[in-house]
């Protein structure tokens, strides 16, 4: 029997451990200090929001665990001894291994504002700052969230459900348009604020002030203002969980540094999801990508190599999906905010419906490199099937129908988009 | 800030239409204990309409200041669409208005005896009269209060999915089909002196379609009589296996069935209250096979006894021996064919269900006077007609929606949804795909499948959802906040997964 370590439950550690468990040769613990089960945290704002019940973010049922015995253990790892091989629990237990798996996941992004020990300041990445934020409601009656990115525009969704006034600063000139383009970005913008919430742009954090009995009173913005609060969201990333491990030989640098087979420095140790960082990555692909699919991708790729079928870990075409209040968002492959000096968008946008589609190509060939799509659906293979065989723009228009993802009678705009570039492309292309 | 000071007059006009539905119940009750409050010819289509208009209003107020999208808020913190005391008051309300309307129809006012309606079935006479000719009975009531329900609740419906065009049309069909193929037409067809049929249900989710009585009742109403009779047999066999086979079982359990369309709109707030434990779909697949082999066991004994009577050109042996082939073949078919598909379950109930039907052929080759079942077709007919008729599609199936959510007839009971659910797993082209690897596994499409489908449980692992519960409803697709899922039509029936 190999012993398996596993330290994290979450997408990472939790696919690594039942894809591990059904070979036979291997025991598996998984230690995790959050909950005692593995849970979907990307549904943490439906559990808020009161589309779900706790108890339906986890995934897979209880049973499953013990069907495949996965031996599981809420505790938190304080030290690793990689010398001889186990852990050390913070209740005093020792755990021997063979093999050990680092799954830590991520924290929270911090500053060091004037304030940000106050109380009612929260995070949304833990279990438990779902609490916090449920146990401190009733007493909010406005929030202030710092942090114009993903995590940020949920919580603002969130507090908004539950009838809370909402202002939102943003360092940016428009919503996350470090990776969505202005056109798209001022889209947001617009349907953010049609839900009532108040958003600053080009607007920062000063400091955060005591109401006089140590609780969030007010925040001052860069802009000078005083806004009234009794809780301040802070929402501006996540990095590698990994503070706890820096005193080892383990090779850190913003994360756990592994090569492709996800192997850490240390023999026999590994390292997946939020926490690692790539040694190599491919074409417009990041060392950390702390998105979900990435890190189950990581947990498949481990388990494999582990029981004896190496399987390196590959990027291959960058894919995510988001949703901001009702508009979703897809992204296919390379599509950067501003187009380079080789390169261009098409772009076409329904305002009135939050629709849009960009296309990012390359102007020699007319090769399409990536695709953003604002309020409608695409399908993930066949996306990647044009940007992969470097389809040409004007083919990709007018095979776009193959794409559609929407439900059925919902595709009509396919037809105003093949017009309009009709009328766009040629128009601006022709010599 | 702007959205609370409109939402608050939005506030008022829902609380007017509150107070108008209320107004409704209230005059449904006085006029139930006999006290008139507006004249009979005007309240019995006056109240229906002005409920249907004051949904409306009330769906416009609840939603239309909001912008169009997944109106999911505070679902499970509602105590009506969360199990708590008034969802158990209404569940008991339902419950008990489903018994007296079937079992004590008296006490709703029907006139035994030749003596005229009282109550709430004397007020709809009216209505009644002017549609059929014959004063109301309490199937004409419980067929207002149906069709109402539908068009109240469908409005809301389609002011709440009012972005997702698939949604609208499903639901503009099922209103459609209510108001005039099962609720209009049968009333006229009765005024013109034909036969009472509905084109929205076909058997064996209508069961009494071979009784005796029925068969005749078509057969000798001359050519259209024995059309409808025909149309029947041709739904059965071959129009339903080939709409399934092209669209999946969505084309009738969500989009023209009324049992479907009650569920779709009046039971929309409580879809995600059905168990999605491996237990309850283990419950389903034996509960509703085992309704379907009853249902067809007794309509072959029911037919088969009365073509003894000799006046029918079919021989009950020669009929017997058909619809053992029309059984045995499409099973050993099945059997033989998606072996390695089928669960374990499955193929025992196959097994036993081939058994049983070889029995009942020896048994009746050899012992032509004797029952087929062994048992009095017509005593099983009748307590079909009670526990499955009454008191699951009725009292449990509509009674239950607040607790165990809106599909539990269809879920657990229905043998017409049983037969298209087999079709549509091994015979159609249609499935649910997935969207590659985006499914962040956040749950709400399994939250609110009606069906109790853990849809998450596939799309998580990038496997197509092919199940014969599936009534295509398209809600898991709508609620995704990934656009993971689609319903389609794929090129073939195979290699779906
Ligand atoms: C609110 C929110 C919404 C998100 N939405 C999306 C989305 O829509 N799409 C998407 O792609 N991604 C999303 N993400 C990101 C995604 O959730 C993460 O990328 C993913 O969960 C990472 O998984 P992981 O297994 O690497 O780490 P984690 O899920 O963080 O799991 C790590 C676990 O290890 C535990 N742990 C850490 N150290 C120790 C220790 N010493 N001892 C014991 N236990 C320890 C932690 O407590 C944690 O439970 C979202 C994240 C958040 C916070
Ligand atoms: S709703 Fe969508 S993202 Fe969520 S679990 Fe279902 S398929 Fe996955």
């Amino acid at each position: 029997m190999t012993r398996v370590a596993i330290i994290g439950n979450g997408v990472a550690g939790a696919t690594a451990a039942l894809h591990i468990a059904r070979h036979p040769n291997y025991s598996v613990t998984l230690i995790s200090d959050e909950t005692p089960y593995f849970f979907a945290r990307t549904a943490l704002m439906y559990v808020y929001m009161g589309h779900i019940r706790a108890s339906d973010l986890k995934p897979y049922p209880d049973t499953l665990w013990d069907k495949y015995h996965i031996q599981r253990i809420h505790d938190r790892v304080t030290d690793i001894d990689f010398q001889h091989k186990h852990l050390h629990l913070a209740e005093g237990n020792t755990i021997p291994y063979d093999i050990l798996i680092l799954a830590t996941g991520s924290i929270p992004h911090r500053i060091d504002w004037p304030g940000i020990h106050l109380d009612r300041v929260g995070y949304l990445y833990h279990l438990q700052d779902l609490h916090r934020l449920e146990h401190w409601t009733p007493h909010i009656r406005h929030a202030v969230i710092v942090g114009g990115g993903l995590i940020g525009i949920e919580l603002a969704e969130m507090l908004r459900s539950r009838h809370k006034q909402v202002t939102f600063l943003v360092r940016e000139s428009h919503f996350w348009n470090i990776v969505l383009s202005d056109s798209e970005a001022q889209l947001i913008d617009q349907h953010i604020r049609e839900h009532g919430v108040d958003l600053r742009l080009n607007t920062e954090l000063e400091e955060i002030v005591d109401d006089g009995s140590g609780k969030v009173g007010a925040v001052r913005t860069s802009s000078g203002d005083l806004i009234p609060c009794q809780y301040v969201g802070i929402t501006i990333g996540v990095k590698p969980n990994v503070q706890w491990l820096r005193d080892s030989h383990l090779h850190i640098d913003t994360g756990i540094v592994v090569d492709e087979f996800l192997r850490t420095n240390i023999e026999d140790v590994y390292a997946i999801g939020d926490c690692a960082q790539l040694q190599h990555t491919a074409p417009y692909r990041r060392p950390i990508e702390p998105v979900w699919y990435t890190a189950r991708e990581m947990g498949q790729c481990v388990a494999a190599t582990i029981t004896g079928n190496p399987t390196p870990y590959r990027q291959g075409l960058w894919y995510n999906s988001a949703k901001f209040f009702d508009i979703e968002y897809q992204t296919y492959g390379y599509v950067p905010p501003h187009p380079d000096p080789e390169t261009d968008d098409f772009l076409w946008q329904d305002p009135p419906h939050y629709r849009s589609l960009r296309i990012h190509y390359r102007r020699d060939n007319h090769a399409i490199l990536g695709i953003n799509a604002l309020g409608l659906r695409l399908r993930q293979e066949q996306c990647h099937q044009w940007i992969q065989q470097a389809t040409p723009l004007p083919e990709v228009i007018s095979q776009l129908p193959l794409a559609a993802f929407d439900p059925e009678g919902n595709t009509s705009y396919l037809r105003d988009i093949q017009q309009y570039f009709q009328a766009q492309f040629y128009t601006t292309n022709s010599p | 800030m702007a959205p609370t000071h409109t939402s608050y007059r939005y506030k008022i006009v829902r609380h007017i239409a509150d107070g108008i539905i209320f107004l409704l119940l209230a005059m449904l009750a006085l006029r139930w204990m006999d006290i008139r409050v507006l004249p009979d010819t005007l309240s019995s289509w006056g109240i229906p309409l002005a409920f249907v208009l004051a949904m409306a209003l009330r769906a416009w107020a609840q939603y239309a200041h909001r912008p169009p999208g997944i109106h999911n808020n505070g679902v499970w913190f509602r105590p009506l669409t969360s199990r708590k005391w008034p969802a158990l008051t209404l569940s008991l309300l339902l419950t008990s208005f489903y018994v007296v309307l079937y079992f004590y129809p008296q006490y709703l006012g029907l006139g035994s005896d030749g003596a005229p309606n009282r109550g709430l079935i004397a007020m709809f006479d009216p209505l009644s009269k002017a549609l059929s000719g014959n004063p109301a009975s309490q199937w004409f009531v419980y067929g207002v209060f149906y069709t109402t329900a539908i068009l109240g609740f469908g409005i809301k419906f389609l002011m709440k999915y009012r972005h997702n065009r698939y949604q609208r049309w499903r639901t503009l069909s099922v209103m459609f089909f209510q108001l005039g193929f099962a609720f209009l037409l049968p009333e006229l067809l009765m005024a013109l002196n034909k036969p009472y049929y509905n084109f929205a249900t076909f058997w064996p989710l209508h069961y009494y379609y071979f009784d005796q009585w029925h068969v005749d009742q078509l057969l000798r109403a001359g050519l259209l009589g024995k059309w409808m009779f025909f149309w029947g047999l041709a739904m059965i066999f071959i129009l339903s296996p080939y709409l399934t086979y092209r669209f999946g079982k969505r084309w009738f359990c969500s989009w023209v069935c009324g049992c479907g369309g009650l569920a779709e709109t009046a039971g929309d707030p409580f879809r995600h209250l059905s168990s999605k434990s491996l237990r309850a779909w283990q419950i389903e697949r034996y509960l509703i096979h085992s309704i379907l082999v009853v249902a067809v066991a007794m309509t072959i004994g029911v037919i088969e006894s009365y073509l003894r009577t000799g006046q029918y050109w079919l021989t009950p042996r020669s009929f017997v021996v058909l619809s053992l082939l029309v059984v045995t073949l499409p099973s050993a078919w099945l059997l033989f064919t998606q072996r390695e598909q089928l669960a374990r379950d499955a193929r025992i109930l196959l097994a036993a269900v081939a058994l049983l039907f070889s029995i009942v052929l020896v048994n009746h080759l050899f012992s032509p006077n004797g029952e087929i079942f062994f048992v009095d077709a017509g005593t099983v007919r009748k307590w079909y007609g009670f526990f499955i008729g009454s008191i699951f599609s009725g009292v449990i199936g509509v009674g239950f929606y607040p607790i165990m959510g809106s599909r539990v007839w269809c879920r657990f009971g229905c043998p017409l949804a049983a037969i298209l659910g087999i079709q549509q797993k091994f015979f159609s082209r249609f499935r649910i795909t997935v969207n590659g690897g985006q499914c962040i596994s956040c749950g709400n499409c399994s939250v609110y499948c009606e069906m109790g489908i853990d849809v998450r449980d596939y799309a998580q692992r990038g496997k197509n959802i092919v199940r014969a519960s599936c009534v295509g409803c398209g809600i898991c697709a709508a609620v995704c906040p990934r656009g993971v899922l689609r319903l389609e039509n794929g090129p073939s029936y195979k290699n779906k997964a």
